[in-house]
């Protein structure tokens, strides 16, 4: 029995069909999606969705942070951005970095939610340029 | 009697002006094509986040910690209207239905005894609000010369919303819109923003096998800090898709209508031109008939 993997980003619906397992990179650390797996709502960090099927990675998409909802039959993640391997770039990646970086420097220190914000993004930032890398 | 020639300049006149708004008519239609597909292509999202956030809202309802985007500020005090419009004009009543109603809306609330601030997205719609109710307009966008919206122009907005919230300078948001319903037809809505409404009803409708309750990772709160922004962004971006998409839907019917008319009143002119013609002949005729017969 597959599980209905859904991906949606704010402009268009990229991905919707069955496959036999998801691994999808939450806050808490890389999560893998089977069916039957128990309800959850997860935030995403930055990193990249692999998609199984037949026992082995058919394809892998890069996530920079969003939702997902878990429920047995299906797992629907709500991207704020997504890209496929071929359009990383490392220049990007580094263009992000240091535009968080920045933003995370000149914000106010006693607030905590904007900080965090921007550690955020400072961490899809890199976790873009590793997978911008990796062959 | 305006003279032969006067008549054929505004016949030529008239005629320039049926092609350019039946020209404009064709732009307006693909164009609303492009915008209608945008539209739609953002629609799954916007169902699959409000799904999440129910799912949410239910489970920190009636937590005294829960967002203030969420519940509100507690108090009802300051209203924010967020009125979409089109850039440009040439469109019918679509840009002043949304200045009637954001305009009616605020003069309400202000007999309540509320204050009322207003943002004007759109152009048109801060040319229409700023002569009548400079006073309360706080700020406004405009893409003029954009091709089409894009997702990150409504996160600016939602982003100035939010920081307006947060330095407690409003209390309630509403976005007055265009939704498109047809090509003839745009509904002008209004949608409350913050607090943000939660259908109440979900709950019973939903069969007690898909109520199953989730688990949370980070907790609740967490993920709320961050979905109820990008909640925001989503509402606001499929306001500015519905309403651009709505936009070249009445600038179609616009053009329309002046292609017709422009063609009613060139046969107007033309039959007049016949009849002035004619009338010319024959006065002539009659004088060189005169003529020769006064010559035998």
């Amino acid at each position: 029995m597959p599980v209905g993997l859904e991906i949606v980003s704010p402009e268009k619906l990229l991905l919707s069909r069955p496959v036999d397992m998801v691994v999808i990179p939450a806050s808490e650390g890389d999560l893998g999606v089977l069916p039957g797996h128990s309800p959850m709502i997860v935030m995403l960090r930055g990193g990249t969705i692999r998609i199984h099927e037949g026992g082995q990675v058919t394809s892998t998409l890069f996530v920079s942070g969003g939702f997902a909802e878990i429920t047995p039959e299906r797992c629907t993640v709500l991207a704020s951005e997504v890209l496929p391997p071929a359009e990383l770039s490392r220049a990007e990646a580094d263009r992000r970095l240091a535009e968080a970086e920045a933003a995370y420097a000149a914000a106010d220190k006693m607030d905590v939610a904007a900080l965090e914000a921007e550690m955020d993004r400072m961490q899809s930032a890199r976790a873009m340029r590793e997978a911008a890398e990796a062959p | 009697m305006p003279s032969l020639k006067d008549l054929r300049t505004r016949i030529n006149s008239v005629k320039s002006t049926q092609k350019i708004t039946s020209a404009m008519k064709m732009v307006a239609a693909s164009k609303l094509r492009r915008a209608q597909s945008q539209a739609e292509a953002a629609r799954p999202y916007a169902e699959r986040m409000e799904r999440v956030l129910v799912a949410l809202a239910q489970s920190v309802r009636g937590s005294p910690t829960a967002p203030r985007m969420l519940v509100g500020t507690g108090a009802d005090r300051v209203h924010l209207i967020v009125a979409v419009t089109g850039d440009r004009g040439l469109a019918g009543a679509f840009n002043s239905s949304i200045g009637r109603a954001a305009r009616n809306l605020a003069r309400r609330l202000e007999a309540e005894g509320k204050t009322v601030k207003i943002f004007a997205v759109g152009r048109k719609g801060r040319d229409l609000l700023r002569r009548e109710m400079a006073e309360a307009l706080i700020g406004d966008v405009s893409y003029a010369g954009k091709k089409r919206v894009e997702f990150s122009d409504a996160e600016e907005i939602a982003q100035r919303i939010t920081a307006m919230l947060a330095a407690g300078e409003i209390d309630v948001a509403t976005l007055v819109y265009n939704r498109f319903h047809s090509v003839i037809s745009q509904i002008v809505t209004e949608t409350q923003l913050i607090p943000v409404p939660v259908p109440e009803g979900a709950e019973q409708a939903e069969p007690p096998a898909s109520r199953a309750m989730y688990e949370f990772e980070p907790d609740e709160e967490t993920i709320l800090a961050r979905l109820l922004p990008q909640n925001l962004a989503i509402q606001i971006y499929r306001a500015l898709l519905e309403s651009s998409a709505g936009f070249y839907g009445a600038q179609m019917t616009a053009m329309d209508n002046a292609t017709r008319n422009a063609g009613d009143m060139i046969k107007r002119l033309t039959l007049n031109y016949n009849r002035a013609r004619q009338a010319n002949i024959t006065k002539e005729l009659i004088e060189i008939i005169s003529g020769a017969e006064a010559a035998v």
